[in-house]
């Protein structure tokens, strides 16, 4: 899996692939609006002393590159370089073509907060795309409030915040988790669920919304056991004997990173079948990404609530897909995250062009309420929290590593990073 | 002890090269940023001295100086939280008045152990008195039974271990994971401004040098003999009637002091704390800026954790995707090139060459029958 990240990232892309991707989502997609930085100066789209000229301008790209966390960061950078190759195809921001300083987090978040603060106070960059895990957004959130920078965060997370100088293109916490929930139990007739995730506050978060979901909002439903697990953790058994005995019509697991592997192996082998949906599996942490460690013929079956999944079958994702293949390589995967990522510099080009500046104070207020049709998982707009409207969907594994998906959300799903009646 | 005892005219030479550095230098260099950054490194460097002492007179390498440097930390960063909580701050929480990641982990009051971080005097004493105890307790445990060299080092990188597990695990008293973030103000002073980044910088340099004349005295001492002496001869050591557990607990308690400062300087000048700085990794690492700077000299263990995390800087800024193939680099160079660090750089290379060129110019000034012969 390690060598996924790097042959792809050392082979790039020619010129002219680039070129192909990006005229082809700007044919049918983003059509562009042929502003040329003549008609803005600098002078008066620049009031902050950002680092914009009259015909680039500089944003910064903020993710682990090395450590644990590059395996999934690499998808999230990847997304970012082929938005920003796209928006520069079609003339940039505002005539301006982007420019990117590229910073290592290394997976560890005094190293966060230090880039971070290069990136807002040398490189005066306009944005910063960046983060993955909440620790490391946690890390770097004083640093931007403080000089004033402006992040967009991939990540689906708990929620719980709501930063003037963050956009979150990620879910919350309950757009993510309640849909799936109803879904199984109307479609599933499930009715007791056993939660079991790793030990920190996403998972620790997500599973108090979904109790408090299940007993206060679904009838007859009850939670039958809850149980953490530190990250990394491999010895699953003995919660599979406990989900045995209880006997649950829903595993609901938000196990991390590596520990996967191991939760899946052991289910199959103590005997339960994700395929045989009894119980059924069903979790919010597994994305294409991390089927590809846990190899698909271990978790096929199981089911997946997300946003995005690579798999759709919509205009706008087909076209996303392609591109993102032939930047990066055919063998690769889109998981929820990377498409997330992927809508950050093009939300903040629809936002600094509404605003007509790059001024942080003025793209944050125009940023609210951006639509953006165009984005792979459909159209999303950004809600007054600075988090984004979107559909909630059900995929179901399968042995390829992909995700069919079985539901979708009728409407745009409302983000609610404080929810009422969940605290 | 006389002053020429206690440091010779190179020793003060040293010291005073490093007095400029840290005072006129690098403030007059380099951008609050970038000082602050610097600032940030000096922390370790109260680490690699507390190292320079215990490993390099005492023999005594520890793979877990981070859990001190964490220790000193978590102590300042607990009452700093404590303060950036308030009722106020914290008014859309379940329960206000308490730190975020309590209310997230449903805890519904303060932890009474928490209730002492309220006195700025208390968490003082906490920095260097919580690392001191618990190195005493795992030296006490230790070095009376005569546990030493590689099972010694072991047996500290285990705790470090453990230490990182039960702050992750035990998230609702400690941030968990995420470590104690958003830290604001010092009784009511805020320490996020360029003004406070700094004066924090200035009192870092301070402390810095009050623990490298600490350290200083304690080389020249008795004391510090007798840790050479266990060095190299532990027995015959024993056998002149010294106990030398005693001494070794003393000197790894000193260490561990020095290090829990530089923790509580590193959270007042980054702004948070977490379990990254206290695992095997980082307490590896300080050993790394030890060696790298020498780890006889003291002054050396300062350069060593200077240049390291400089390099680190910029390394990682220059090439994002290949920087620590860069690092390791430096570090195989410095190892095969100095076998002594810096401070062997600078007592084998530079320091004769100074006097040579000191002997050469008054030769030339005093011509006389005592000129050397022609070179």
């Amino acid at each position: 899996m390690s060598d996924k990240g790097k042959t792809n990232v050392s082979q790039g892309m020619s010129r002219r692939a680039m070129l192909a991707g990006g005229a082809a989502l700007t044919g049918t997609l983003f059509m562009p609006k042929g502003l040329k930085a003549a008609d803005y100066p600098t002078s008066a789209v620049n009031t902050t002393g950002l680092a914009v000229t009259d015909d680039t301008v500089t944003c910064g790209i903020l993710h682990s590159i090395t450590g644990t966390m590059a395996i999934s960061e690499t998808g999230s950078v990847q997304a970012e370089k082929l938005a920003i190759e796209q928006i520069n195809a079609q003339g940039g921001i505002l005539g301006r073509k982007i420019e990117y300083v590229q910073e290592d987090g290394a997976s560890d978040w005094p190293t966060f907060a230090e880039k971070a603060k290069k990136l807002l106070v040398n490189d005066k960059v306009a944005s910063v795309m960046g983060c993955w895990t909440s620790a490391s957004r946690k890390a770097v959130l004083p640093v931007f409030e403080q000089y004033n920078g402006f992040l967009y965060y991939p990540t689906f997370y708990e929620g719980l915040e709501e930063s003037p100088n963050v956009i979150y293109t990620g879910q919350e916490a309950t757009q993510q988790i309640i849909a799936g929930l109803d879904w199984v139990n109307k479609e599933k007739g499930a009715k007791t669920f056993y939660l079991l995730g790793s030990d920190y506050i996403w998972p620790r978060t997500s599973n108090k919304i979904a109790r408090k979901h299940i007993e206060n909002f679904m009838d007859g439903c009850k939670v039958v056991g809850e149980e953490y697990y530190p990250l990394g953790h491999t010895q699953f058994n003995s919660v599979i004997n406990k989900i045995r005995l209880k006997k649950p019509d829903v595993i609901y697991a938000i196990v991390v990173g590596g520990s996967n592997v191991a939760f899946y192996k052991q289910l199959t082998a103590a005997g339960i079948d994700p395929a045989a949906e009894k119980p059924l599996v069903l979790t919010i942490s597994v994305t294409e990404d991390e089927i590809r460690g846990i190899g698909g013929e271990n978790i096929a079956g199981s089911y997946a609530c997300m946003k995005y999944f690579q798999s759709l079958q919509n205009e706008n994702n087909l076209e996303f897909v392609k591109a993102f293949k032939e930047m990066w390589g055919e063998d690769i995967v889109i998981g929820d995250v990377t498409q997330a990522a992927y809508l950050g510099p093009w939300l903040w080009k629809a936002a600094v062009e509404k605003a007509g500046s790059f001024d942080v104070d003025k793209v944050r207020a125009a940023q609210v309420g951006i639509e953006l049709p165009s984005a792979p998982e459909g159209y999303v707009k950004v809600h007054e929290n600075h988090h984004l409207w979107s559909k909630t969907r059900v995929g179901k594994a399968q042995a390829d590593g992909q995700y069919e998906v079985v539901f979708e959300t009728a409407d745009l799903v409302e983000p609610d990073p404080f929810p009422e009646g969940y605290q | 002890m006389t002053l020429s005892n206690y440091m010779n005219r190179k020793e003060l030479l040293g010291f005073v090269i490093l007095a400029v550095v840290i005072f006129l230098v690098l403030p007059l260099a380099l951008d609050t940023f970038r000082l602050n950054l610097f600032g940030k490194y000096l922390t370790y460097a109260f680490v690699a001295i507390g190292l320079a002492l215990c490993w390099g007179a005492g023999g005594i390498l520890s793979l877990g100086q981070g859990i001190f440097f964490g220790l000193g930390g978590y102590c300042m960063a607990m009452f700093l939280k404590l303060e950036a909580s308030t009722p106020e701050n914290t008014s859309i929480q379940s329960t206000p008045g308490i730190p975020d990641f309590m209310d997230w982990n449903q805890l519904t009051e303060l932890p009474v152990w928490w209730q002492p971080f309220y006195s700025l005097g208390f968490t003082m004493l906490a920095v260097v008195m919580v690392p001191v105890v618990f190195a005493f307790i795992i030296g006490f445990a230790m070095f009376t039974r005569r546990v030493g060299g590689v099972y010694f080092a072991i047996i500290t990188q285990a705790f470090a271990a453990i230490l990182t597990i039960l702050i992750i695990g035990q998230q609702g008293y400690t941030g968990g994971v995420n470590g104690i973030t958003d830290l604001r103000t010092l009784m009511g002073w805020d320490i996020r401004t360029d003004e406070a980044k700094n004066i924090l910088y200035f009192v870092n340099g301070v402390l810095l040098f009050a623990v490298l004349f600490v350290a200083q005295f304690v080389r020249k001492s008795k004391l510090g003999r007798l840790l050479i002496a266990m060095r190299d001869q532990e027995d015959r050591v024993r056998f002149s009637g010294y106990n030398v557990a005693n001494f070794k607990i003393f000197i790894f308690c000193l260490g561990a002091a020095f290090a829990g400062i530089g923790g509580a300087m590193f959270t007042l000048q980054v702004g948070f704390m977490s379990p990254t700085l206290v695992g095997i990794v980082p307490s590896i690492e300080m050993v790394i800026f030890c060696a790298v700077g020498g780890r006889l000299s003291i002054l050396g263990a300062v350069y060593g954790a200077l240049l390291v995390n400089l390099a680190k800087t910029t390394f990682s800024e220059g090439f994002p995707e290949l920087w620590l193939l860069g690092l390791g680099g430096l570090f195989i160079a410095v190892v095969m090139a100095f076998p002594n660090g810096l401070a062997g750089l600078w007592s084998e290379k530079v320091e004769p060459w100074i006097e040579k060129t000191l002997k050469k110019t008054k030769v030339a000034e005093a011509p006389g029958p005592n000129k050397a012969p022609a070179e």
